[in-house]
């Protein structure tokens, strides 16, 4: 065992660099691969559990008051029925991401349209499924209340208010200035697995096949649902059909599925239908923000303000955190922040990926294209003219951040220089517009453990609970290993998503690549000194590749090295004082050019390339992709996805993939990325950053800014939809 | 899913009277079954009709195609002579659903496939198209993607169909038969019903009659579009559509035949924009006139108001492109 | 025929994504042609031949198209891949009958393999972790190595 590393310094050793074995940063295929493209990968409801039965989800036809199983009985007779489970323990909704605690829970009284309410346990999930669409749900002493945020209370979160200098005063003396309200709706994650969970007891002992992010604050959210002790609780989740924030925390059907199999005695699998994902997982909440930019002459802010309001289910702590970057992207002496949520009787609000940025970020660069237009400035130059110096409000310096670079190359290779003026381009029946924003997003190490094992045939294994969600887990911890002990990447297995296994910083928030990588990174620095002492050589001198050790010009296999023994190291990354004495965020720069029909209004992206910088890229390929998924979600977002609310009652109208639409093959372009070269010692042992959520912090605004270069449009109400532009088409 | 029968006919007569029975039949089930599994349609018996010889396209005497009732999407959106003669039905096709729906779509289940109002679909709202007398949820709810011509105080759903609004377009004709073995020829116009005060009942189509085929006219002169506005660039319903058949001669449009989707409960053709334009020298003014007469009894409900202006402005396009008269 | 599948024969490469037609991860081939296993029986396909994705490859022997989905990261999670596969698979084949698409300029002529052909036939598969160039890629690189 070793100690815990704190990130109290930064790591200027970069030792990833002095490796030999060349696979960090390389673009390898993901060793997951194979299984994935021949459908052998296991997903939550696809493991084979003898004596497994069915659960399907029940859920309440509004949005108050208590909940009535009429016909229980008569439903718990029909063939194949087990049970119909309503316990205390079940959840109103998920856990928000990293709780480690339960949410609030109890399905007997309905807090909002759609919530879970029951589960109905059958032989088949055919039985079940028809048993519990005859199970007869109604509420009493509904009340009347509120489901839009227009009428709802709300609440100052006021640790997240900031007044600094006189914002009024800029925006009065401004020589350019925009001051505007953009409005952004709902957004689903829609991952293409829905939530799933199999549990099956031994004695006390739960385990549970589900499909989540963060596994150690999973088994906790669990276990403290349930009442028992962690330790009792085993959480599985090798392979994760995506997440995107929605699997978080633990869900709704976690828990149905672990009472379930309690009462029937028997392992229980319930998986969401479609629309249960829709309106019993996670939302990003609506936003409304007003912008105020004020400009000097020169187009240099002196003024930034940033107002917004989003909402919530009572009781949800939870505020979708839209003024996160703003706090840091641009310049302005004279700042003006608040943040204020609403309480609404809608399905919770929660992480979406990228919370805060993916809408906070988008529109401030709508309101910057606006100030670059009133001040006559091109998009970029505006921009590269308010990169602050240091910090705006605290005044840190920037743990790394090649912002400049990534305005400055992306133009080139995008060709902005092209850039044609506002209602300038058509052809035929198409406007043709270019757009451009800025990228940025917090950067954040969480605590991580990894155990890496070299065994005594010279191959190695790395163990965490960890979980792949699609980001490249599998690849970038093999690499990482792979680097330091010399080892080509076949032989690195990695073991991920098990509970038993050290916990890992899970996947969410950008942070899983940087801090489950530490952790790795750590526990094989820990090896490599034990062969050093063992060869006593400085670790320093010895070089490892190919899974043979060069020391003292002698060159040794590792198997011969290790003897039939092994070295099993634990490595244990935890966020430290490089947190805070520096600013610490990733930044980029998308550029777009859409087409919008002169007609109808449609919009579609014909190009958009991204540039971007987030430190240390691990695997040039996975990164990538990962920037294609956010640019894509930027699409969506400007385009067409809309969680769309019955104003009545609250609930989800369009709560099928048909309904609610995310982006199709057709709607996305052969897509360009360039990812910057960068190494911020601060942000981790293995000078990397997060990457996972940057492609869509600030992307749908390049869209939307394109959109106002072709039509003369500004669309200020996301999604920017055929509805709201033909109005003032020609 | 309520538990069902499953009958295999092996004839027309024989499926007929299983459906006369209560039995619902099933071609390609890509609709049926999606509401089945919801509950919105609890069908006791599905009599496949699949091994009913009906998928065959075949010309006929007066140099139409006829349509077996079975025949896919795909397969009539492929067909050599629907893309060079009837190139808007192939157009109109290939616009809808996806290349794995379109596989499995047949040509008469695709007439007959349910509204997608999503008040339909939820059997926690009142509809009166699933539950007579229940009322209509969506009128004052989201209902952006719902009708706004040809609807009623009960029902606003639309048809979401692409190929019945070609179909319309070229004049096509059902052909059924009815439990009593007899055979009868309906237009689409024949076929549709419009809510009114029973928005449940969709079709005149009698318990037990079978959708044999569908029968194209023969090809007519002029040129063809399908044009389909949608919110993403594929596998989208339409919220406008516009099926348009136009012969010019001397200048003058001497024939326009015109259908609409996304629009109304039933593929829409109105005989009073088709006189408009009949005879007369394309303009900018004539088209708007028709489109004038087209919305002169539109109704839009809220969210759905665009459809106006958007069905007005696709018209007037498709009718630039169709008599070359384009800016 | 997806919970046949999924759930009776143990085949689990067909996914379920929505259950609805909506998303195409329960993309099969029936007699060549790709459908939505979702949106059929399995009686209704007695004496039929239904491919799934483990009856095209293994993980030890991917078929070209495989290893191309490998190769240009045409996935993330993995959960829609195995419909975007069988879904290529057949979507190729209609292309060299010169299938037309809603794209295709010409609806006589046949349609070549540009990323826009592949994308519109391709757009009954979502991809939420959105791999759609490296799809589109992939599926061209597989192509050309076929030709």
């Amino acid at each position: 065992m070793t100690e815990p590393f704190q990130m109290d310094h930064p790591a200027t050793d970069r030792r990833l660099d002095d490796m030999a074995q060349g696979l960090v940063g390389a673009p390898l295929d993901r060793p997951d691969g194979p299984l994935k493209v021949t459908g052998t990968a296991t997903y939550a409801n696809e493991w084979q559990v003898e004596g497994m039965v069915h659960g399907v989800m029940v859920r309440a036809p509004g949005n108050s008051g208590r909940v009535v199983l009429s016909n229980t009985a008569e439903v718990a007779r029909m063939p194949g029925v087990l049970s119909v489970v309503q316990d205390d323990r079940m959840l109103r909704n998920p856990a928000q991401g990293g709780a480690n605690e339960a949410p609030v829970q109890g399905p007997h009284h309905a807090a909002y349209f759609g919530q879970l309410v029951a589960v109905v346990v059958a032989e088949s999930f055919e039985q079940a499924r028809h048993a519990a669409q005859s199970l007869k749900v109604t509420l009493d002493d509904a009340e009347q209340v509120a489901v839009t945020p227009e009428g709802a209370a709300v609440e100052r979160q006021t640790d997240k208010t900031l007044d600094q200098g006189d914002l009024d005063r800029a925006m009065d003396e401004a020589a350019h200035s925009v001051d505007v309200v953009y409005t952004t709706p709902s957004h689903s994650s829609s991952p293409m697995e829905p939530h799933a969970s199999i549990a099956s007891w031994e004695g006390e002992d739960l385990t549970l096949r589900g499909s989540y992010q963060m596994l150690k604050f999973n088994r906790n959210e669990l276990a403290d649902s349930l009442g028992i002790h962690p330790d009792r609780v085993r959480i599985l989740s090798p392979y994760v059909g995506g997440g995107f924030g929605s699997k978080l925390g633990l869900a709704p059907e976690a828990v149905a599925a672990a009472v379930a199999a309690k009462a029937v005695g028997r392992p229980v699998s319930v998986a969401l239908h479609r629309q249960q994902v829709y309106e019993a997982t996670m939302r990003r909440s609506e936003t409304r923000q007003r912008l105020r930019l004020a400009a000097d002459a020169e187009g240099r802010l002196i003024g930034f303000g940033h107002e917004a309001r989003v909402s919530n289910l009572p009781g949800e702590t939870f505020a979708e955190p839209v003024l996160q970057a703003s706090h840091f992207l641009y310049a302005g002496a004279n700042r003006k922040m608040s943040l204020d949520l609403a309480r609404v009787h809608r399905l919770c609000a929660g992480s979406v990926r990228a919370p805060g940025e993916a809408v906070g970020v988008t529109v401030v660069e709508n309101a910057m294209d606006e100030l670059a237009h009133a001040a006559g400035l091109d998009p970029v130059e505006l921009r590269l003219r308010n990169i602050p110096p240091t910090d705006p409000e605290s005044g840190k310096e920037y743990s790394s951040r090649r912002f400049r670079e990534a305005l400055e190359s992306g133009a080139e290779i995008f060709g902005w220089s092209d850039r044609p003026g506002v209602k300038e381009r058509r052809e035929g029946d198409w406007l043709i517009g270019y757009g451009m924003a800025s990228a940025a997003r917090v950067n954040v190490l969480k605590e991580s453990e990894a155990r890496v094992t070299l065994l005594s045939d010279g191959t190695a294994r790395v163990e965490t609970d960890m979980t792949d969600i699609g980001t490249g887990t599998y690849a970038i911890l093999g690499q990482i290993a792979g680097d330091m002990l010399g080892l080509p990447r076949d032989s690195v297995e990695v073991v991920l998503g098990d509970t038993n296994l050290p916990s890992g910083s899970g996947s969410g928030g950008s942070w899983g690549a940087s801090s489950s990588g530490s952790a790795v990174y750590l526990a094989c620095a820990a090896i490599r000194q034990q062969i050093a002492q063992r060869l006593d050589v400085d670790e320093h001198d010895l070089l490892l590749k190919d899974a043979q050790a060069t020391f003292n010009n002698r060159t040794e296999t590792l198997a011969d090295i290790l003897q039939g023994h092994e070295i099993a190291k634990l490595g244990h990354v935890k966020p430290g004082d490089t947190s805070d004495a520096v600013r610490q965020a990733t930044f980029g720069a998308y550029f777009a050019e859409v087409g919008v029909n002169a007609v109808t209004g449609e919009t579609r992206v014909r190009r958009m390339h991204g540039t971007f910088a987030a430190g240390r890229i691990l695997n040039a390929k996975t990164a990538r992709s990962q920037c294609l998924g956010g640019m894509t979600f930027g699409i969506g977002m400007a385009l067409m996805e809309e969680v769309a609310f019955d104003p009545r009652d609250g609930h989800v109208v369009n709560h099928n993939l048909a309904e609610y639409h995310i982006p199709v093959n057709a709607d996305v372009p052969q897509l360009t990325v360039e990812l910057l070269e960068e190494r911020d010692d601060w942000a981790s042992p293995v000078q990397a950053k997060g990457i996972g959520e940057l492609g869509i912090c600030g992307a749908g605004a390049a869209i939307t800014n394109a959109i106002f270069n072709a039509t003369g449009v500004r669309v200020r109400d996301y999604p920017a939809t055929l509805d709201k532009l033909i109005a003032e088409l020609p | 899913m309520k538990p069902f029968d499953y009958i295999r006919a092996d004839s027309p007569d024989q499926a007929s009277d299983h459906a006369a029975q209560g039995g619902v039949f099933i071609a390609g089930g890509t609709n049926l079954l999606d509401l089945m599994k919801l509950e919105v349609m609890t069908p006791d018996a599905l009599i496949d009709i699949n091994r009913l010889d009906l998928n065959q396209i075949d010309e006929t005497d007066d140099g139409g195609l006829r349509i077996g009732a079975l025949v896919s999407n795909s397969d009539l959106a492929n067909d050599t002579r629907v893309r060079r003669h009837w190139p808007v039905l192939s157009r109109a096709l290939l616009a809808g659903a996806s290349g794995q729906l379109r596989n499995k779509a047949t040509t008469g289940g695709n007439l007959l496939q349910r509204t997608r109002c999503l008040y339909f679909y939820d059997r926690a709202m009142a509809c009166n198209k699933r539950e007579p007398g229940s009322g209509c949820a969506a009128r004052d709810g989201f209902n952006r993607s719902l009708a706004v011509l040809g609807t009623s105080e009960h029902c606003i759903a639309t048809h979401p169909s692409d190929m019945a609004v070609a179909m319309r377009a070229l004049g096509a004709e059902v052909e059924t038969l009815t439990r009593e073995g007899e055979t009868r020829r309906l237009t689409l116009d024949q076929l549709y019903r419009l809510p009114g005060d029973r928005p449940d009942i969709e079709t005149v189509l009698a318990p037990g009659e079978l959708i044999t085929a569908v029968v194209l006219p023969a090809p007519v002169e002029g040129r063809q579009t399908y044009r389909k506005v949608r919110d993403r660039a594929s596998y989208a319903f339409a919220l406008v559509s516009v099926a348009g058949i136009v012969e010019m001669q001397d200048g003058r449009i001497a024939r326009a035949d015109l259908a609409f989707g996304g629009l109304a409960p039933k593929p829409w053709r109105d005989a009073d924009v088709e006189a408009a334009l009949q005879g007369e020298a394309p303009s900018d003014a004539l088209f708007k006139k028709a489109a004038d007469v087209l919305l002169r009894d539109a109704q839009g409900f809220g969210e759905n108001d665009f459809k106006l202006p958007l069905a007005r402005r696709t018209l007037v396009s498709v009718l630039e492109e169709l008599t070359e008269a384009r800016r | 025929m997806l919970d046949a599948l999924r759930h009776h024969l143990g085949l689990t490469g067909s996914k379920k994504g929505c259950d609805h037609g909506q998303c195409g991860a329960c993309t099969v081939m029936v007699n060549g042609r790709r459908i939505n296993a979702c949106l059929t029986l399995a009686c209704m396909h007695d004496g039929d031949e239904v491919t799934t994705i483990e009856g095209l490859g293994q993980p030890d022997a991917l078929n070209p198209l495989q290893e191309a989905f490998v190769r240009e990261d045409g996935f993330q999670c993995g959960y829609c891949t195995p419909g975007q596969i069988c879904s290529a698979t057949a979507m190729l084949q209609e292309i060299s009958e010169g299938w037309p698409s809603h794209v295709t300029q010409d609806l006589e002529a046949g349609a070549e393999l540009t990323p826009e052909e592949i994308s519109e036939r391709m757009s009954g598969n979502l991809c939420r972790c959105s791999a759609y160039p490296n799809i589109v890629e992939a599926i061209r690189v597989a192509a050309g190595k076929q030709a």
